[in-house]
């Protein structure tokens, strides 16, 4: 039974990342613990970084994480993994998503998106794991792209020693009625991604 | 019910479970949500007042007609109220009065990182600091209760950390409430209220008076309450703590003695010595400045660490309090927790931009590429950005509304360039008509380009006097900033289009030969986020025609990427453009010279 974690949610400004997280503090109160949950989102609207901590433990704390002490990086964006890789802690997990999103940086020619290649290895050399899911297209697959957030989340559900109808359940309380069914979908395909 | 709220959340609950039934703010990141939360509330009266001095002299009326009041804003907004705020504390207050400071250490999305707490000692009224959700909702009830006792504004301090977390709040779903109407209104009891100097001079030794009494409730009723807190452990180690510093004292000394000042002002001295006579090391571990540090050590109480080994700039954060304790030999550094190896990655970095479709990108591109000399004064607001690359096309940047006024004042002061100060729609009814009306009075030969793009977009798109829509929903008429700037006396007023690169160039061009008085110029685009933007035919880039100049790349915008083809004349990129981020703006295709880039045909 899982009693203390550490994630750190990242992305970029309007990829769902603070309602995924919102989700992820919400499982922890549902598994019976204390949890918290804290953004920092001034420019995110803007195509900025967003990044978002939770915490589960049976008395949370600060709201914010540690450097050196996350358990699970759900990094949306691929070079934001990178960016945020000192707050794993040795041995932890990270779930990145694999699409690419332009820094005005590196679109006005001023800076070098990484390769895919040496992001990735740069993860590994830190965790114990990384799991890179190509969450854009199977939103795609599930038929709308705005699931991306589920499927990483369904991502998480599946590696962690956590029930996944948990997960679903808080996700299902989130989305419109409306849109249910296309979520299921996408938390089967993000389970499914996640496995090894 | 366990709920998960923010802060912003919190301190809406409690208002309304504390009986505000009028509230009012204006827009400011991190205080922003409150009011919108408030405003769903039953039986409430919630609004945007036009500026915060605004918002703070609503609440101030509302609380000498009876009603239980709050006022929210920012740090920096506190600045704009301060005017009433310091006479307030004279006047006393009827109905509870509680003003929201949302402090921002760490300046994640504002100019400064002022400590709002020397407000409360400056101004002589109390001080609340929450360190979570539950607390920010339990205290505003309290606050209330102390404003009427002892008939005094109180401080609600908050800070980013606080507003935009979420902790578990024991929660009730908030049943039906009418709107009640105030009692009759009387006039002999309220003489206080007319601040004349007689009055003033009258009700300053009572307001001395009333910091002493609420310091002895702070020594009494305030630990009965739980307001402040003693958490007895190792006595070792004390520490005196407030607000969301708690939270990073607590995890870092686990073991020790804690005294959690949930007022911060006035102290509760004898409970401070009386906690510090039983601990070995007294330490203070407060966010920004040494606030409750200097006022210990000027009532002698022996202070053995605080911002000699604890950061005095910026937001405190878990890592660095673990430093200062372990450099000070508090803690033993038994886990190496920083983790910094040398990554062979260099990770590009991700600054914010104008949006794809901003209003303001023709506008700042017209005037980073103006060949004229121009002094640029600008403002708060998404604008703001057009200081940042590829436009670089600001010079002077303080607060809000002072774009006019620092204009003005270079100008007359013999400034030799043109001037076109930058303002935004919801800035201009904020801060930016009193500047208008003295560079008119003064005959200022400045430009003033308002951004009209309909919305206070920064915050994330609150209405103000120029949509006519109200924080709750109701449809006033809009105030038009045209009709507004004739009426203070301006006679150059052009309006302009604000994707229209030409008519933009043009039209600064004919504003900066005015030269009587300031010539104001409106540019109309509404923000993205707005009903009123309508995304249009997309663009794309014909790469058979692309010379890859880079000219599209200084609109600045996130839809415009380098492709993967190069131009073999000079092996530059081509440009290419996302198809889900485009707008269909044109910007970009006014902008190319090779008219590589059209609509994407059907």
């Amino acid at each position: 039974m899982i009693n203390h974690m550490n994630f750190l949610f990242v992305g970029v400004g309007g990829q769902g990342v603070l309602t995924a997280s919102d989700i992820a503090a919400q499982v922890g109160l549902d598994l019976g613990l204390d949890a918290k949950k804290s953004e920092v989102h001034g420019f995110a609207q803007r195509g900025g970084v967003v990044e978002s901590h939770v915490r589960w433990a049976p008395r949370v704390g600060s709201p914010t994480c540690e450097e050196g002490t996350v358990d699970v990086l759900l990094s949306f964006e691929l070079l934001e993994a990178a960016r945020w890789i000192d707050f794993l802690k040795p041995g932890g997990i990270v779930i990145v998503n694999r699409q690419k999103i332009m820094p005005m940086s590196v679109s006005v020619g001023n800076a070098v998106y990484p390769t895919e290649d040496a992001i990735l290895t740069a993860l590994r050399q830190k965790a114990s794991q990384v799991v890179a899911v190509d969450a854009l297209p199977l939103a795609e697959q599930a038929g709308n792209l705005r699931t991306v957030n589920t499927i990483m989340l369904a991502a998480l559900a599946t590696l962690l020693e956590t029930d996944p109808a948990v997960w679903e359940t808080a996700i299902l309380r989130r989305v419109p009625p409306q849109y249910a069914d296309v979520n299921k979908v996408a938390f089967r395909l993000g389970q499914q991604a996640a496995q090894p | 019910m366990k709920r998960l709220l923010s802060g912003n959340e919190a301190f809406a609950l409690g208002a309304w479970e504390a009986g505000v039934q009028y509230a009012v703010a204006y827009p400011g990141t991190p205080s922003t949500e409150i009011l919108e939360n408030l405003a769903r509330y039953p039986g409430v009266k919630a609004e945007w007042a036009s500026n915060e001095k605004v918002a703070l002299d609503n609440a101030i009326g509302a609380s000498f007609g009876g009603a239980r009041t709050i006022a929210a804003m920012k740090h920096v907004g506190v600045n704009v109220a301060a005017d009433s705020l310091m006479s307030v504390s004279y006047t006393g207050v009827k109905g509870g009065l509680v003003l929201v400071s949302a402090d921002d250490p760490g300046t994640f999305s504002s100019q400064n990182e002022q400590d709002n707490r020397q407000y409360a000692r400056f101004g002589k009224f109390p001080c609340f600091d929450p360190a979570d959700s539950e607390e920010a909702r339990r205290f505003m009830g309290v606050a209330l209760d102390v404003s009427e006792q002892f008939q005094t504004l109180v401080l609600m301090r908050s800070t980013t950390r606080l507003s935009h977390s979420k902790s578990a709040v024991e929660a009730t779903t908030p049943g039906a409430r009418e709107f009640q109407p105030l009692p009759p209104f009387t006039r002999e009891a309220e003489i206080t209220r007319v601040i004349l100097p007689a009055i003033a001079r009258m009700r300053h030794p009572v307001i001395e008076q009333r910091l002493v009494e609420v310091a002895q409730w702070s020594e009494t009723t305030a630990f009965a309450q739980g307001v402040n807190r003693t958490d007895w452990g190792d006595k070792a180690l004390g520490i005196i703590t407030t607000g969301i510093a708690y939270q990073y004292a607590r995890e870092v000394f686990p073991t020790a003695s804690i005294l959690k000042l949930g007022m911060s002002y006035p102290l509760p001295l004898q409970a401070i010595r009386d906690f510090a006579a039983q601990v070995e090391t007294l330490i203070v571990l407060e966010e920004l400045d040494p606030f409750i540090e200097e006022q210990l050590k000027a009532a002698s109480i022996a202070v053995a660490h605080g911002k000699d080994i604890f950061p005095l700039c910026g937001e405190l954060t878990l890592a660095q309090v673990r430093q200062g304790a372990v450099k000070a030999g508090l803690i033993e550094d038994n886990e190496l927790r920083m983790t910094h190896d040398e990554s062979p990655l260099t990770v590009p970095a991700r600054p914010p931009a104008l949006c794809p479709g901003c209003p303001h990108r023709a506008f700042f591109y017209t005037l980073s590429r103006t060949k004229r000399k121009v002094v640029l004064p600008g403002d708060i607001g998404c604008y703001s950005m057009g200081a940042l690359p590829p436009f670089a096309a600001m010079d002077m940047l303080i607060s809000m509304g002072a774009s006019i006024g620092m204009g003005h004042g270079f100008k007359q002061a013999g400034g030799q360039e043109g001037v076109v100060a930058v303002i935004g729609d919801s800035t201009f009814f904020h801060a930016g008509m009193a500047p208008l009306a003295s560079a008119v009075y003064n005959k200022a030969n400045i430009v003033i380009a308002v951004l009209d793009n309909r919305i206070t977009a920064m915050t994330g798109q609150q209405h103000h006097p120029g949509t006519g829509t109200t924080l709750q929903g109701a449809e006033n008429k809009p105030i038009d900033i045209a009709e507004v700037v004739r009426a203070l006396g301006v006679t150059y007023v052009d309006e302009v289009e604000a994707w229209n690169v030409n008519a933009l160039n043009q039209a600064l061009r004919a504003a900066l030969k005015h030269e009587d008085g300031p010539a104001v110029l409106i540019v109309r685009g509404a923000c993205v986020f707005t009903p009123h933007f309508h995304v249009q035919t997309r663009m794309q880039v014909d790469l058979e025609k692309c010379v890859a100049c880079g000219s599209c790349f200084r609109v600045g915008c996130p839809a415009i990427l380098k492709s993967e083809e190069i131009y073999p004349t000079n092996h530059k990129p081509k440009s290419s453009i996302d198809p889900l981020l485009c707008t269909g703006c044109t910007v970009c295709m006014q902008v190319c010279p090779t008219q590589a880039i059209a609509p994407i045909s059907e």
